[in-house]
């Protein structure tokens, strides 16, 4: 048996790095926006959003799958929209997949920076105000740079579970090897498969290995970045 | 350079409603006890809050009016304020604390002056580093030189030493002395500490329960009976402005104030150094007449101005020597046997002197 990957583990390996990174990297300004208006502005409905932002977290990720598909599916309203004006289709294809991640991720990302901002001293930005800085000033040089800790935990949070997504993104774009089966749904198709016991496990060993990875880095990112902000 | 100020705005457990004015360069102190109201009110300065009524002019121009709806924001007001924690930014070098608002200002300092304000709270040697590595004094000068440097009209200080302990405010104070003495720029000070205020203000603004009680300058209402009584000081007396005249070949200094010559134990700065001297109520001993061969080095003459009980057994005595205030505190048995009353010409006989620690005294 040999260590090295064969091209389909790899095909697997690589297509689940590239749906967390666009899912993450997408949601991610979104989220810092999202988690700076609940965390720094009174607005009418405030709960009634954030309870919203939550139902990722609740609901089942077959649901949320579910509700994507009613929603992007080619004959659904938005989704026939979109591929009749843009010829962007999200069914069956990897960006649904990194779509679907995004979405069940969000809420990790939000709650992270959010909870940074809260916990923030308000009076650093007085002074700032204090100094001629004004609103946009303030944000962009001193409630960014000082939430940078709770962004890149929320960052790397998000990257890991959207690594493991499986139910929504099956539910909503099916498992299509090369385009939309990441490592978990690799591992599911090759538990189906009669005899796919060993690549199973080799598939599951290589998820392990990336969790722990996952792990180490951002626990030394996390350190780096509070070292960058003084904190 | 002037400022005026009027505020109306109500709290919770309290209402605040000021009228007052600061014309003089210097330092004016707003003292008061905490939760008088003193802090409230730099904000409403600074722009940080916005009262339910008032009228703010900084050296003429209107930076609040409620009545015409005039609020400039807080970055045009051009206010240098200094908070109690000093609020550096954690995340920036000293040197980027400092040139903040230097960047941001529309009048911008000169590099000169920048390396006058470096060098005149001794930062150069804390230019590169970051805030979390400073002492509890380091984080205050240089939020004092961050504020200095965005050119402001007026700096707002609020409780600047309350959260440091008695060394580090020893070590930030006489910073601030020589921001009085050598800058221009009117500094309106927080404070509930009278040892604080006392040293470093020309005149004080007292507040109470929201309101202004009595301003004047420190000379003046530290040596008044009536205020002291008021506000309550124990152990107070007078603070008077004097000269160092001479050192004398035995031993002592001699100061010269409006009333006379004091004369010290050895004073270790060169004639012509102006002083701060605290003549404590219980130090005066009063006679009627020019007491001879006594220990005593200074004696002064003085007019009685008024009388007041203070407890069963002690009166405070207002004395006028020269144009200087002095409070003399002695028993009601001598009040009565010397037969003291106001306009009686007196001698005031001084058994101690304290002089403040002087500006330059610490600092090279």
């Amino acid at each position: 048996m040999s260590f090295a990957l064969s091209p389909p583990e790899l095909e697997a390996l690589l297509l689940s790095l590239r749906v967390s990174l666009v899912a993450v990297g997408c949601a991610l300004p979104l989220a810092v926006l999202t988690a700076i208006a609940i965390a720094h502005h009174d607005f009418p409905g405030k709960s009634l959003v954030d309870g919203f932002l939550h139902l990722p977290l609740v609901l089942p990720p077959v649901v949320v799958g579910y509700i994507l598909l009613m929603i992007f599916g080619t004959r659904a309203p938005v989704g026939a929209w979109l591929l009749d004006n843009f010829g962007v289709q999200f069914v069956f294809n990897w960006t649904g997949a990194a779509l679907a991640a995004g979405i069940i991720t969000f809420p990790f990302q939000v709650r992270a920076i959010r909870l940074t901002l809260e916990a923030m001293d308000t009076g650093l930005s007085e002074a700032a105000q204090t100094l001629g800085a004004g609103r946009i000033d303030r944000l962009i040089n001193i409630v960014l740079p000082l939430a940078l800790p709770g962004i890149v935990a929320g960052a790397i949070t998000a990257f890991a579970a959207s690594l493991g997504e499986f139910g929504a993104i099956i539910t909503f774009v099916s498992s299509i090897p090369g385009e939309t089966r990441t490592l978990p749904l690799a591992i599911y198709s090759a538990l189906q498969t009669p005899g796919g016991e060993v690549e199973a496990a080799r598939l599951s060993a290589l998820a392990v290995a990336l969790a722990l990875i996952g792990v180490s880095l951002a626990e030394l990112a996390e350190r780096r970045v509070r070292a960058l902000v003084g904190r | 350079m002037s400022v005026s100020v009027f505020l109306r705005h109500d709290f919770a457990d309290f209402s605040l409603d000021v009228n007052f004015g600061v014309d003089a360069p210097g330092i004016t102190a707003l003292f008061g006890k905490s939760g008088a109201g003193k802090s409230t009110i730099v904000q409403a300065i600074a722009g940080l809050l916005r009262p339910r009524e008032g009228r703010i002019e900084i050296s003429g121009q209107i930076v609040l009016d409620s009545a015409a709806n005039v609020f400039v924001a807080p970055g045009l007001r051009r206010a240098g304020y200094v908070f109690q924690d000093a609020r550096l930014f954690p995340h920036m070098s000293v040197e980027n604390n400092l040139l903040f608002g230097w960047r941001r200002a529309a009048q911008k300092a000169s590099q000169n002056e920048i390396d006058h304000v470096i060098d005149l709270l001794d930062l150069r040697a804390l230019l590169a580093r970051r805030p979390a590595k400073l002492s509890g004094g380091e984080r205050g000068r240089v939020a004092l030189g961050r504020a200095l440097l965005c050119s402001p009209r007026l700096l707002l200080l609020d409780e600047p030493l309350a959260a440091l302990d008695a060394a580090r405010k020893a070590e930030i104070m006489p910073y601030l002395e020589r921001l009085r003495d050598e800058e221009k720029i009117p500094m309106l000070y927080v404070s509930h500490a009278l040892d604080e205020v006392t040293r470093l203000a020309d005149n004080l603004v007292i507040v109470d329960k929201g309101r202004v009680t009595a301003q004047g300058t420190v000379f003046d209402l530290m040596g008044d009976i009536a205020f002291a009584r008021g506000a309550g000081l124990q152990a107070y007396g007078a603070i008077l402005p004097a000269r160092v005249s001479a050192h004398q070949d035995d031993g002592l200094t001699r100061l010269e104030f409006s009333g006379g010559a004091l004369f010290l134990a050895r004073l270790d700065c060169a004639p012509g150094t102006a002083l701060r001297v605290r003549i404590r109520a219980e130090d005066v001993m009063l006679a009627r007449e020019e007491p001879m061969a006594i220990s005593a080095n200074n004696v002064l003459r003085a007019n009685i101005q008024a009388v007041e009980q203070i407890d069963a057994t002690h009166s405070d005595v207002q004395l006028v020597c020269g144009t200087d205030r002095l409070v003399a505190r002695i028993t009601r048995a001598s009040l009565t046997r010397l037969e003291l009353a106001p306009q009686m010409d007196i001698f005031a006989i001084v058994k101690s002197v304290t002089v403040d620690p002087q500006t330059g005294a610490g600092l090279s």
